[in-house]
């Protein structure tokens, strides 16, 4: 068992790309489209969704000699939950027009299928550290991968970049990007470039 | 008949307007992995239905009585057990692992039940109700509500509280149908290899979004309709 299970760097090497969450896995869906809009909002929420994670995925690892098999879904979603609601208030407290604007989306982190898949791969099984890692490595690479939607859709949508004017203003902004279905036909053309890329890799060596 | 009209906007907004899959991408998951047929997508599409109208019951019932800042219940405990009452009792902060526990447990009871009286309806779409606990749709169904609850300019009661699950359940099953009825399809076309899979599902999804947009309106118009049917 000892042999077969990643050790820490693996799972957080695994989690940056060979593992991406969002390309690889396709978990986490709702957050990737739906606060994608731009690269604020997008890595607001990939912080959001870090803490959660790795406060998750630590506490679970520490209890993990104490929990049963029928009950640990359970155990998952409270303890995440816990965590959702203190990220809520923080954001809450401090970045207000930030929260307003993320909605509905940062309590919904609490049904990302990301963070139980975690805690039931990887932390409910391993030590502390590894599972540290892994969290750390699994939201690298979720904030990676809503960044590259967030780029193409703002930039597209709006002409801009965390705010800052990048295309010349004769350039006509596709409203559609920043409404729902642009989230979807990007996120489906990124998925099709990421696995074309993989492919013509594996070929080519 | 004001209510009746409020009804009828709340229905078709969470059914065919905002729908849940398409434009609050909520329950994207079983969207894209149980809408390769038909029967297993309406299965899947009549569970969540089911269970979003349970949850939405329980949940607004909880959040009135219990989670709302002028709720009766803890203000009562609170005045037995000697408490000052010119303190207000503000449990929201709890709402989220409540609405959590309510929808795990409320899950595992529709399971014991269906399995115990409704055996041929639960192996029709028994598998699909463990995954339920993880859809967002109905965690996001639940916080809409609470939204409206503790919005003192809306404040809705239990009937805008179920008809907007019930219509969003719609949405979802009508969203995943219609999918499955398109994958279907797809099966036949020669997709370019590395869009199979969820690629193209992501795309057709964007085209039906943009489709879903045209109904922008609709719920005004039904509402006139009604109206003019009052007078």
């Amino acid at each position: 068992m000892a042999a077969a299970s990643p050790t820490a760097l693996e799972r957080f090497l695994n989690g940056i790309i060979p593992e991406n969450p969002v390309y690889r896995q396709l978990l986490g869906m709702c957050p990737v489209l739906a606060v994608t809009g731009a690269m604020k909002p997008a890595l607001t929420m990939a912080a959001a969704t870090a803490f959660v994670l790795i406060c998750a995925n630590l506490l679970i690892s520490l209890i993990r000699g104490l929990l049963k098999p029928h009950l640990r879904i359970l155990v998952f979603t409270m303890t995440i939950a816990t965590f959702v609601t203190i990220a809520d208030r923080f954001l809450a407290a401090y970045l207000y027009d930030m929260s307003k604007e993320l909605g509905p989306y940062v309590p919904l982190i609490i049904a990302n299928c990301l963070i139980i898949s975690r805690c039931e791969i990887c932390s409910s099984k391993q030590s502390v550290g590894v599972a540290f890692a892994d969290g750390v490595g699994m939201s690298l690479g979720f904030a990676l991968a809503l960044a590259s939607i967030a780029t193409v859709r703002e930039i597209l949508g709006s002409g801009t970049w965390f705010g800052l004017t990048v295309l010349p203003s004769f350039w006509p902004t596709w409203g559609i990007m920043v409404l729902p279905p642009g989230a979807f036909l990007v996120l489906g053309l990124l998925l099709g470039l990421v696995e074309w890329i993989g492919h013509r890799r594996a070929t080519s060596t | 008949m004001d209510n009746v009209a409020l009804l009828v906007q709340i229905f078709f907004g969470a059914a065919l307007i905002n729908n849940f899959v398409l434009h609050y991408f909520v329950g994207i998951c079983p969207f894209l992995g149980v809408s390769r047929r038909i029967d297993m997508a309406f299965g899947m599409g009549c569970a969540v239905t089911f269970v979003i109208s349970i949850a939405a019951l329980l949940s607004w019932t909880f959040t009135y009585y219990i989670l709302r800042p002028e709720a009766p219940l803890p203000a009562w405990f609170w005045r037995m057990a000697g408490g000052d009452p010119e303190v207000q009792i503000d449990l929201s902060v709890l709402s989220y692992i409540m609405y959590i526990f309510v929808i795990a447990s409320s899950v595992q009871f529709v399971e014991m039940y269906v399995r115990r009286f409704f055996p041929p309806l639960y192996k029709s779409f028994g598998v699909f109700l463990p995954l339920i606990t993880t859809n967002c749709a109905i965690l996001f169904a639940c916080l809409e509500i609470m939204k409206n609850l503790q919005d003192p300019t809306q404040l809705w009661g239990l009937p805008e509280a179920l008809t907007l699950a019930v219509g969003g359940g719609v949405g979802f099953t009508l969203a995943i149908v219609l999918m499955a009825g398109i994958r279907e399809e797809l099966e036949l076309c020669n997709i370019p290899k590395p869009l199979r899979g969820a690629g193209i599902t992501l795309i057709v999804a964007g085209i039906m979004a943009m489709a879903f947009m045209g109904f922008t309106g609709v719920d005004q118009g039904i509402q006139n309709i009604l109206n003019a049917m009052i007078e």
